[in-house]
């Protein structure tokens, strides 16, 4: 039995990602943070599974939404200090970007 | 009369800070100082009207921490003018994050100057209902949309809606139904008219990195340029920054909550976070526009709120 590549390759990558593919009760989460009219990390890579928290520390409100048709996920408008989480279950590439600021865009690359 | 050439023009814009008048002349801007016999004379008679942009109701960082005062503080100064104007447009963020307490407090502050209003909505206006309640409160003569027109001193003032359903990496969008309702509100009018559209972010590409344009304001401007004298009121970038084409000027308004950095000097568009305290009232403030009585251009002076 062999693991599929995807996986096989985070597993060589170190220690600290072996935690991207222990058991869904223990799912693994990621960050990113908005500031300065900027998503923070613009690429985030993760396993399926994760759930991923954006939070706001801006002083502008910005959200999160999909650019996918149909959006696979939109968040509310967040003030200062307020944040979104989603799960990504599948693997995949997700684009998003702010519906305010349309020139803040992202991706988080899901394997 | 001597006509000002290209580079006076330019060098015209650099004192804008301290307060200029502007007269559009067969489509090329004239400018002299506030204080000027000339400038006294354009702005003396006929229809006066003032613009003020992005309040931000709602907003605090320790620096910018009183924006209602700052706000009503620039009502105030307009009602009690020898100039009061006969109309004030809002050209959007009047809240900052379009809650029912910012809407209120707006109300009073816009409401309670005495003063006749009319708003488009900015970006921070419309947060997650696409506007609606936003339209309710301070959509007057505009439908579901948020686009509306009238008549008032012999202009024609058009308000125009870009800030809803924007596109990944894109700029404002005014988008097609609003831009038939354009073509249909123009028909048929004669080009003498002056005529005045206001919207919330640039309708002309000031800086694209930072979404400071609108993606279709090429072909509204198109609809626009059989008219002799068309002015172009914005705000969303809370600084002065103004271009003329043709029989036409543009102009973005100062905010009266917070100002922001010029456009891409600083890494992002957020608000400018540097400036002396005591410096906060020189970028803060209001455009007054007035009408020459007779078939005459109009007149643009920008007051801050203080030196
Ligand atoms: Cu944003
Ligand atoms: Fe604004
Ligand atoms: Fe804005």
């Amino acid at each position: 039995m062999s693991l599929p590549p995807m996986r096989r390759r985070e597993l060589f990558a170190g220690a600290a990602l072996t935690l991207a593919v222990i058991p869904a009760a223990r799912a693994a989460t990621a960050r990113i943070v908005i500031d300065d009219y900027a998503f923070q990390p613009m690429e985030l890579r993760i396993a399926a599974g994760t759930a991923v928290t954006w939070e706001n520390r801006d002083s502008s409100p910005h959200n999160v939404v999909s650019s996918a048709t149909p959006r696979v996920f939109r968040s509310r408008t967040m003030g200062t200090g307020e944040g979104f989480s989603f799960t990504f279950a599948e693997p995949g590439t997700y684009r998003y970007f702010c519906s305010l600021h349309p020139h803040m865009q992202a991706v988080v690359m899901v394997t | 009369m001597d006509e000002p050439t290209r580079r006076d023009t330019l060098e015209c814009m650099l004192w804008a800070g301290t307060g200029l008048l502007w007269s559009v002349v067969g489509g090329v801007p004239r400018a002299s100082l506030i204080g000027t016999a000339e400038a006294a004379t354009a702005a003396a008679a006929g229809f006066t009207f003032a613009q003020v942009s992005d309040s931000h109701l709602g907003f605090a960082t320790p620096l910018y921490n009183d924006v209602a005062g700052t706000t009503a503080e620039a009502l105030r100064a307009l009602g009690s003018s020898t100039q009061r104007p006969s109309l004030v447009l809002h050209t959007g963020d009047v809240t900052h994050l379009s809650k029912a307490a910012e809407f209120d407090a707006a109300q009073q502050i816009f409401g309670g100057s005495g003063l006749e209003m009319r708003y488009v909505p900015g970006e921070h206006d419309v947060i997650d209902d696409d506007g609606r309640a936003f339209l309710e409160r301070f959509g007057r003569g505009a439908g579901p949309g948020g686009w509306s027109s009238f008549d008032a001193g012999g202009i024609h003032f058009i308000g125009l809606n870009n800030v809803v359903n924007l596109q990944a990496g894109g700029l404002g969008q005014i988008g097609a139904a609003q831009l038939a309702f354009l073509e249909a509100d123009l028909r048929g009018r004669s080009a003498s008219q002056p005529i005045v559209v206001f919207a919330h972010i640039p309708l002309w590409t000031i800086h694209a990195p930072w979404g400071w344009g609108t993606e279709d304001s090429e072909q509204a401007m198109r609809l626009l340029a059989r008219f002799g004298s068309v002015t172009v009121l914005n705000g969303h970038i809370h600084q002065i920054i103004q271009k003329v084409e043709g029989h036409v000027a543009f102009h973005t308004a100062r905010s009266t909550a917070f100002p922001q950095p010029a456009p891409g000097s600083a890494p992002s568009p957020g608000p400018i976070r540097n400036l002396p305290a005591d410096r906060l009232r020189s970028v803060l403030g209001v455009t007054r526009v007035s009408r020459v009585e007779g078939n005459r251009p109009l007149a643009i002076i920008d007051t801050p709120l203080g030196a």
